[in-house]
């Protein structure tokens, strides 16, 4: 994003237009940008989906609060995070997220990454945005910046509602880690942070899966089923012990490794390849988005 | 004589920093036109093509080799039935479609590597309005501007309103687009091709599912904005709801550009007929042929051949001379719209 485009007028003599005024590029590109924020925040839909995400933590904490009562010990099940929730709230934000993570969080994700093309496509302001004109590579970065804060958007709330609810609902102090030790409220919450960029850059990096998708097609809806298909296809392949040796792979597979931050020391390993996972999904999608986006007819 | 620059006085950054950036150095000493008169700023032509082809995927040639020439300051009806390539055409010119051969330059840009560079003073309706239906006429000329960097956020309000009132949409600004009528679209997005000062507005359709109410007002919108000087590129299936307005025509029929030039030009050759109204119409076609007349055609009653040189005065005496019962005679020239479907075609006859 680094082209200068002060342009002065093809007619720059006496002409009827006089030489257009320069505006700083990065300013140009905040401005853009803070549009495209405002168009997805704004957007009723987009709003109900992220209240939708918010009531699921209260569900979630309030269903386990029942259901640890009459036995004194919390309910169990399959997650790691419920044992260790009746004698901390944070551990909500925990168990909120690797419930979360499975379909609701990727769903949400995948309405705003598949309708950033698609859906400019299908109303047909695309061309009306590349005459203006947006510039394809800039429009590509301003939808997908979005998409990132979207992504952080949706981890957050889940995370702060969750954390608000254990505390209503739960003892909240310091923290026992995974690993055993004990760790004050403050950097257990600290932690919370760390884990929620950790999940927000896992959205991020579908986000850029999304965005790929989305320049394929002029339907929403189509890009938005397509990813939530891919997610999906992913998450079962990982269930599958046959295909262990491709597992490590699947763009899901790292989703829950944020408990890696829950030990003490921090098992870093995990993490960075979480992290390289996320990153190289990013890379390779985006470059596909790009090099889709950037020489495609725009015939919606 | 072009003088498009990319600047280097913004701290922003050197230009070509990516594929989209513009390319000044290919424009600068590019013959403009022949006809380029001292006087006027920049190249002499507004749009110009040379060899512009669109082969779709399938094989389907939609655009055959055209050379368009726009001159600066005209109204160019852009003309030809539906399918028959104009929309295809525009697409390419402002960079939303890749030619699979040829060139196009707007303003003396090439297109589509100089977009960001020109298409800032080009103003466009393509296809049919489109806008978010969620958000009012105002917010959607919000976006629009917020989208082109070299728009000044400052007067990015009285810019926007200065449009709505130009297409006289002001006072139905707080409406949401959802519930805008087809005129109040369309009007719309003349506003937003008005936003900033342009040079050239391209219009594709505009009058497009208008009623004639809102046809005239379109009408009426093109003239102010060729008063100021803009040249305009507009394109219609029916000549008669531009030929009004417009300074110069283009005919493209099936992909190939058929006519170009002044509208005058079109209606000169448009060549007069003699018509005669006789009882004994095979007679009168042998005089006709006998004094020299290309070609005469019977229908019924009535004898018609091209007038060329001759004087419907001595066509008549020599009839009459000849012992012809005249009843009627007339010369007649064919009406532009007559011109319009001879180069087009008439009706269904586009092949696809």
């Amino acid at each position: 994003m680094a082209e200068a485009t002060v342009i002065e007028s093809p007619a720059a003599g006496p002409g009827p237009a006089a030489a257009r005024v320069p505006v700083g590029h990065a300013r140009a590109w905040l401005r853009f940008f803070r549009s495209e924020l405002r168009q997805v925040f704004l957007r009723r839909r987009n709003q109900m989906l992220l209240g939708v995400t918010a009531l699921f933590p209260i569900l979630i904490g309030v269903g386990l609060r029942l259901a640890s009562h009459p036995h004194g010990g919390g309910g169990g099940g399959g997650l790691s995070f419920v044992t260790q929730l009746t004698g901390n709230g944070i551990f909500l934000s925990f168990i909120a997220l690797t419930i979360l993570l499975t379909l609701v969080m990727p769903v949400v994700v995948a309405v705003v990454a598949g309708d950033s093309i698609a859906g400019e496509a299908g109303y047909g302001t695309l061309r009306y945005l590349l005459a203006v004109p947006a510039g394809r590579t800039r429009l590509l970065a301003v939808k997908y910046s979005v998409i990132v804060v979207f992504a952080l958007a949706v981890t957050f709330t889940v995370t702060g509602v969750a954390l608000a609810t254990g505390a209503a609902l739960f003892p909240i102090g310091p923290v026992t880690l995974l690993s055993g030790t004990t760790v004050s409220l403050a950097e257990g919450i600290l932690r919370l942070v760390l884990v929620s960029l950790y999940v927000a850059a896992a959205m991020a990096s579908l986000g850029a899966i999304g965005l790929a998708i989305s320049t394929l097609t002029e339907h929403a809806i189509g890009a938005i089923a397509g990813l939530a298909i891919f997610v999906v296809a992913s998450e079962v392949a990982d269930q599958v012990p046959q295909f262990a040796v491709i597992q490590p792979y699947l763009p899901t597979h790292w989703w829950n490794s944020f408990d890696a931050l829950l030990r003490a020391p921090i098992d870093s390993g995990t993490l960075l390849k979480g992290l390289l996972s996320f990153a190289v999904y990013l890379v390779i999608f985006g470059s596909f988005a790009w090099a889709r986006f950037t020489t495609a007819d725009v015939t919606s | 004589m072009t003088d498009v620059r990319a600047g280097s006085s913004g701290p922003a950054g050197a230009p070509g920093g990516t594929a989209e950036a513009a390319r000044p150095a290919a424009v600068t000493g590019r013959a403009a036109s022949p006809a380029a008169s001292p006087d006027a700023a920049g190249p002499a032509l507004a749009v110009s093509t040379t060899g512009l082809t669109k082969r779709f995927r399938g094989g389907q040639v939609a655009v055959d080799h055209i050379d368009l020439a726009v001159p600066r300051g005209s109204v160019y009806g852009f003309l030809g039935p539906n399918g028959s390539g104009k929309t295809t055409t525009i697409r390419m010119l402002l960079g939303l479609a890749f030619p699979t051969s040829g060139q196009a330059e707007l303003l003396g840009v090439p297109m589509p590597q100089g977009a960001i560079q020109v298409l800032p003073h080009v103003g466009s309706l393509i296809e049919g309005p489109a806008f978010y239906p969620f958000l009012n006429g105002r917010d959607n000329l919000a976006r629009c501007d917020a989208a082109d960097r070299t728009a000044d956020p400052r007067t990015a309000a009285d810019r926007i309103n200065t449009a709505l009132d130009r297409v006289g949409l002001l006072a139905a600004a707080g409406k949401r687009y959802r519930n805008y009528s087809l005129g109040m679209k369309q009007r719309l997005a003349i506003a937003a091709g008005l936003l900033t000062p342009r040079q050239l507005i391209v219009l594709d359709e505009p009058t497009n599912g208008l009623d004639p109410q809102g046809t005239r007002e379109v009408r009426g919108l093109i003239r102010e904005i060729a008063a100021d000087g803009i040249t305009v590129f507009v394109s219609s299936h029916l000549l008669a709801e531009v030929e009004q307005v417009c300074s110069h025509v283009g005919v493209m029929r099936t992909g190939r550009l058929v006519f170009q030039g002044p509208l005058e030009e079109l209606r000169r050759t448009g060549a007069a007929r003699i018509r005669i109204e006789t009882t004994d119409p095979a007679v009168a076609a042998d005089v006709l042929r006998k004094i020299g007349l290309p070609d005469p055609q019977i229908a019924g009653d009535e004898v018609t051949a091209p007038l060329t040189d001759f004087s419907p005065e001595r066509i008549c005496a020599d009839l009459v001379h000849a012992g012809v019962g005249v009843r009627g005679l007339g010369v007649v020239t064919p009406s532009l719209e007559e011109l319009f479907v001879g180069l087009t075609g008439e009706g269904f006859d586009v092949d696809g």
